[in-house]
């Protein structure tokens, strides 16, 4: 495998079963993603985006086709070994933040370092540089309820971030922020992408994250339509 | 398992009100299934230490005839007391009728050594010699005889031949006993006067063993072991046990509900969370866990509660006891005026593993559903 190249999607379909039919969301992807891309894939609603980042966080299998994220073939692999490539590799951003609200905003963070068994030391270090990096280290003992969007989606990032992940799946992370936490929000990320060199791809139909992106790859219908590079992004 | 339990409580404890009421339902349940419990287990002791004070001793020889439930075995159940065996307390049993004011009343006459050190009957009121047959009788048997200290009734008999003789008795004592089977209808006389009304010298129905009595080979005489004579205490005391746990199993039915309720209402409402779990990198299997320790934790911390509570609680009931009716006590079993509940270990750590374990069954019961979630739909909250 090219050492900069970290996901290879081969002919890859996925779809649902309707009535006595099938409806295909992803028909015949085939492309690939390399190290350090701040890239995203565009499409209306319905033009299979997050189904194909589902796939590519193992969080959903291919029909047919194949997948290989990071090495692994994510059809094959198993409920523990899926679950780790997330937990050590993948990091996840969601539109609509998906915090644990019990949780204070340092333990959210913490999470994914819990599950790593990581030291006490080690995880408040981590933790505190990663809130560091969104800006909130100063609210790491608020609640989720006591944030706004914008605060809540950095602490989204922050978690997905701590573990410091090769790759970052962002599912319309800007949808329901306004336009200046939506261009605070993506900075950040592109600051983390050029620094610490994780791989970001991005679900989105945002004009403002497509002003960001070096690579956009557009979806029509389940099939890439067109993959543009870009090397001048509005926002850079 | 560590982390399971540190996100457990967090999530539980974030849950507010729900987890508030859950647990103080299921708290009610520890203390009271371990309250009714003791109750039983404190009655229980105390019937067979009175039952053995005042009537069992260390085990019984009866005559090989008599059957204490059928009074037509009385007349034949006699035998010659056993020689060198000054550690029996021999009874000498008889039917006899007594005339209180006028009335006739049906009794058990028993004779028994005025010197026995065996069993707690006020036998030295026996040992008067101004009056020529000195009697014992219980507390209720006096108040439905009327009978006081002091009184004489006229008492009639049948000897050895069968022939019918009568005489006074005086009351020369009153006993206060718990144990009904050496009260009700019963008359306690000096054995040496009964051998010389009935012409039955040196026989007697029954032998009390004491402490250090050692078995006796006869053929005349059954040996009872002090447990197989306090077997029919047991299992009514077994029977009164079941019969009161219906009110704990409905309690702790409700409490479980509740925890079940709340695990299929968190797992409907937290599907998210459940989505965002495993996207962080838990695999469906340790959601499961997790939201089956959340639901024995309701128990955990039930047992907490319970505690802090149930504990000066217990320690008063157990103080000054619990107060019977006094219709209660005239049931026919040994029952005291109050009864002293005991909270022995196993009761505690048996009803603890019972709690804990049924909230975990409980628990999982709904968290099952989990291992077969779809993430992407959890995610979406879109599970149905």
């Amino acid at each position: 495998m090219d050492k900069n190249l970290i996901i290879e999607l081969q002919d890859l379909s996925k779809s649902y079963p309707v009535a006595d039919d099938s409806f295909f969301a992803l028909k015949n992807v085939t492309t690939q993603f390399f190290k350090g891309e701040f890239s995203g894939i565009v499409g209306p609603s319905g033009s299979g985006k997050t189904t194909l980042l589902n796939i590519i966080g193992s969080l959903d299998q291919p029909t047919t086709g194949s997948a290989t994220v990071l090495g692994r073939d994510i059809s094959n692999l198993s409920h523990q070994s899926s679950a780790d490539l997330r937990n050590y590799h993948i990091g996840f951003i969601f539109q609509v933040f998906n915090l644990l609200p019990v949780y204070t905003v340092f333990e959210n963070v913490e999470f994914a370092l819990l599950l790593q068994k990581k030291s006490s030391s080690e995880r408040k270090k981590a933790v505190m540089q990663a809130l560091e990096w969104v800006g909130l280290a100063d609210k790491a003992s608020k609640k989720p309820n006591k944030l706004s969007g914008g605060e809540s989606q950095r602490v989204a990032i922050a978690r997905a971030m701590v573990k410091k992940p090769e790759l970052l799946l962002a599912d319309e992370p800007t949808a329901n922020l306004d336009a200046e936490n939506a261009h605070g929000i993506l900075k950040t990320m592109k600051t983390l992408n050029r620094e610490l060199g994780t791989s970001f791809i991005f679900s989105t139909h945002d004009e403002k994250v497509m002003g960001y992106l070096n690579r956009i790859i557009h979806l029509r219908d389940g099939r890439i339509e067109n993959d543009e590079e870009i090397t001048n992004p509005k926002f850079a | 398992m560590k982390l399971a339990l540190k996100l457990a409580f967090k999530n539980i404890y974030g849950a507010g009100l729900r987890t508030v009421l859950n647990v103080i339902v299921l708290s009610f349940s520890f203390v009271i299934i371990i309250f009714l419990n003791g109750v039983m287990d404190g009655w229980n002791a105390q019937a067979k230490k009175d039952t053995i004070e005042w009537e069992y001793g260390y085990g019984q020889l009866r005559h090989k005839d008599y059957d204490p439930y059928d009074p037509y075995t009385i007349l034949d159940s006699h035998a010659p007391i056993p020689e060198n065996r000054p550690d029996l307390t021999p009874v000498l049993i008889h039917q006899a009728s007594i005339y209180p004011e006028g009335r006739m009343m049906n009794i058990v006459l028993k004779g028994i050594d005025a010197d026995q050190q065996t069993l707690l009957l006020p036998t030295s009121s026996l040992s008067a010699k101004e009056n020529q047959y000195p009697v014992v009788i219980g507390k209720r048997f006096a108040a439905s005889s009327k009978l006081n200290v002091g009184d004489e009734v006229l008492l009639r008999w049948r000897d050895v031949n069968g022939t019918y003789d009568a005489n006074t008795i005086f009351i020369s004592a009153i006993f206060d006993s718990n144990v009904p089977t050496v009260d009700d209808g019963q008359i306690w006389m000096n054995i040496n006067d009964l051998w010389q009304m009935t012409g039955q010298v040196n026989e007697a129905t029954l032998l009390v063993l004491n402490e250090t009595s050692a078995p006796l080979e006869s053929t005349l005489w059954n040996f009872y072991s002090q447990k197989e004579l306090l077997s029919t205490i047991e299992e009514i005391i077994a029977t009164k046990k079941i019969s009161s746990s219906i009110m704990y199993i409905l309690l702790l039915a409700i409490a479980l509900l509740a925890i079940f309720d709340t695990q299929v209402l968190s797992i409907f409402r937290r599907q998210k969370e459940i989505g965002t779990y495993v996207a962080l990198g838990m695999t469906r299997r340790k959601v499961v866990g997790l939201f089956t320790v959340e639901g024995s934790m309701y128990s955990i911390l039930a047992l907490f509660l319970a505690s802090l509570y149930g504990t000066p609680f217990f320690i008063f009931i157990k103080k000054i006891g619990i107060p019977v009716a006094e219709a209660d006590q005239e049931v026919g079993l040994a029952i005291a005026e109050r009864i002293f509940p005991i909270y022995g270990f196993s009761l505690v750590v048996g009803t603890v593993i019972v709690v804990v374990l049924a909230s975990t069954i409980v628990s999982f019961l709904p968290a099952r559903k989990i291992a077969k979630i779809n993430p992407v739909s959890a995610l979406k909250g879109k599970l149905q």
